[in-house]
């Protein structure tokens, strides 16, 4: 008879600790949307069903102007940080294997290993000072800090999706007559497409939630939804943050399935 | 003028690494491939074969040497600039585009008018009797259908020279054999120079107007398969191609004395110690009395449907193998440890070199 292989499935008490750590990622967030729903402002009564505080986030005007102002930068930095990301992903994969691959790797990747907290700091220091010599205030600086950080979210997925692909085909383009740039534009680019699409999503979705960077960052009146949200906190927790978290949750949520179902193998 | 060459490759090194590492993938290899013909490069992986196509194609260029197409320079053209196609091994096709975005990619790509490309897609489909899957991507193919579009893509831009490397490995042998003849039948109709490289001996065989057979980076020999079956230049290309018996002799003129002490005549005067080689098939068992037999002892039989391979030792146990025709019911006589004798068809016994 042929010998088991080796199952974590098998191991005893898997189901009750698999079943514990889905209790553990998803009760919270249940709350918090159940809770959405509430009537009351306390969060110990529970009052009537109601989408009052849906109707009540959607009406207020420092909450559009801050989902506003997070969606431009999310899609300006998924924009920016996914070609610098595709550029990168080509430069270290369209070759043979150098010294010092794994250390221009881990510089890409800087985003993921430097603590938030810290680049935070460094970049309020560093745009403190180019405010105060150039004069020169905006959207930019944030922009700027998010399109940093999200390089190695939009890199690793593109990265992946190229490693993956044969490079006969491209072989193949310029034995058909193509340029380098044909070659690139007609085959590579296309078949790298949902990695590079996937990678923006992820992209965006980071740059959307964040909050550290951006709350050292952000000049006045530049908030983002994420920082507003943290405002409102110190002055009144209402179950309007919940409605806003609920509806920030369903654009994350939409947005990771199709990133799940692009960089699915069978395409 | 004589014949044209389609391609010609001068004294062409190709050496990878470098200094004392550096390997000699080709070793000063000149050939010249003629003008529509069915070339065939023949020999063991890693013999070269595939580097010299990938010279050809341009996606290498040579440590040393010229390679010609119809006699101008290329040697450093890149494939993009060559009138020449290839067929990938794996197939290479673009899994983003359709059969027919597939076949029409190089004409495209050539600047070729809408019109035209149209037409000449048509045509290569039916060609290749693809028309009901123009639509289709590629992934919905099976392995011959996705070979057939390979052929075709390559075919399409109408090249000097179409290039396979080992084409029709990855299929299973019904449909490899299918495909030797619509090869066969596809380089006729379209009259294009086919260089073909392949490990496979048989399919070489069948194929090809001309065979050149490589081992070690070097060019052992090219002729047709009929030369490079019954007159083999040396050792490697006679026992690459074949099967064959080897023998030490000690040659003067026609007669070559073998190490059993028989004596054989030869084909071709010779003298010196030599190396004869002579094919299984023409190895015919005979009657003892009968004039230049050699005495032998039946080692083994192996049976092969058809034939049966016959294992004997001369005198000094010196092996040979003759190929019969399996008897029709019965042993006929033959059996293992019974004596026996072998003759040598006339002009089956060839000189090899080393």
């Amino acid at each position: 008879m042929a010998e088991r292989r080796f199952s974590a499935t098998r191991l005893p008490g898997f189901a009750t600790i698999a079943m514990l750590a889905f209790l553990a990622l998803y009760i919270p967030i249940l709350t918090l949307v159940v809770y959405s729903f509430n009537s009351e402002v306390t969060m110990g009564n529970w009052g009537d069903l109601t989408l009052a505080w849906y109707g009540k986030a959607w009406a207020n005007a420092d909450v559009k102007d801050a989902t506003l102002r997070s969606l431009t930068i999310a899609g300006l930095a998924a924009v920016i940080s996914t070609t610098l990301a595709t550029m990168a992903a080509l430069g270290t994969t369209r070759r043979r294997a150098f010294k010092g691959q794994t250390f221009i790797y881990v510089m890409i990747n800087q985003p993921l290993m430097v603590p938030e907290i810290v680049t935070a700091v460094a970049l309020m220091i560093l745009f403190g000072l180019i405010k105060t010599v150039t004069g020169v205030h905006g959207l930019g600086y944030l922009v700027l800090a998010h399109s940093a950080f999200c390089i190695p979210f939009a890199y690793l997925p593109i990265r992946a999706r190229l490693e993956g692909m044969d490079l006969t085909l491209e072989t193949a383009a310029a034995d058909l007559y193509a340029s380098a740039w044909a070659t690139f534009r007609r085959v590579t680019l296309p078949i790298l497409m949902p990695g590079v699409i996937a990678g923006a999503m992820l992209a965006f979705v980071v740059s959307l939630d964040d909050v550290v960077i951006t709350e050292f960052v952000k000049s006045a009146g530049q908030d983002t939804l994420p920082t507003y949200m943290l405002g409102q906190m110190r002055r009144q927790l209402t179950p309007e943050i919940n409605a806003i978290s609920t509806g920030l949750l369903l654009v994350t949520v939409a947005m990771l399935t199709a990133f799940f179902l692009l960089t699915r193998k069978n395409d | 003028m004589t014949a044209k060459n389609a391609i010609e490759a001068r004294n062409v090194v190709k050496a990878f690494g470098q200094g004392d590492t550096a390997v000699r993938a080709l070793d000063d290899v000149s050939v010249e491939i003629r003008q529509g013909e069915f070339f065939t490069l023949l020999g063991p992986s890693g013999c070269g074969k595939t580097t010299l196509l990938r010279l050809i194609a341009g996606f290498e260029m040579p440590t040393d040497g010229l390679i010609l197409l119809d006699g101008q320079d290329i040697t450093y053209l890149p494939p993009n600039k060559r009138p020449v196609n290839t067929v990938f091994q794996s197939y290479a096709l673009f899994p983003h585009l359709t059969v027919a975005q597939n076949i029409s990619f190089g004409l495209e790509m050539m600047g070729k008018p809408r019109a035209e490309i149209a037409a000449r897609t048509e045509k290569m489909l039916a060609l290749v009797k693809l028309e009901a899957m123009a639509g289709r991507k590629t992934s919905q193919l099976s392995g011959g259908q996705q070979q057939r579009v390979a052929l075709a893509r390559a075919l399409a831009p109408q090249p000097k020279v179409l290039l396979l490397d080992e084409p029709l490995s990855a299929l299973d042998l019904k449909l490899r054999q299918a495909m030797q003849i619509e090869l066969k039948r596809l380089q006729q109709e379209t009259g294009i120079t086919f260089v073909f490289v392949t490990h496979d001996q048989e399919e070489a065989l069948t194929m090809s107007d001309r065979i050149g057979v490589m081992s070690n980076g070097k060019l052992q020999q090219v002729g047709t398969a009929k030369e490079i079956y019954t007159t083999p230049k040396n050792r490697f290309v006679a026992s690459f191609i074949g099967e064959t018996n080897f023998l030490a002799a000690k040659a003067d003129g026609t007669k070559a004395r073998l190490a059993s002490g028989d004596v054989v005549d030869l084909a071709v005067p010779v003298s010196g110690d030599v190396t004869l080689t002579v094919r299984p098939e023409q190895v015919r068992l005979a009657s003892a009395n009968e004039p230049g037999a050699l005495p032998a002892t039946i080692t083994n039989l192996v049976y092969f449907g058809t034939d049966t391979h016959v294992h004997l030792a001369l005198s000094d146990g010196t092996e040979v193998t003759a190929r019969v025709q399996s008897p029709a019911t019965g042993d006929a006589g033959l059996e293992k440890g019974a004596k026996a004798a072998i003759r040598f068809a006339p002009g089956a016994v060839q000189v090899v070199g080393d």
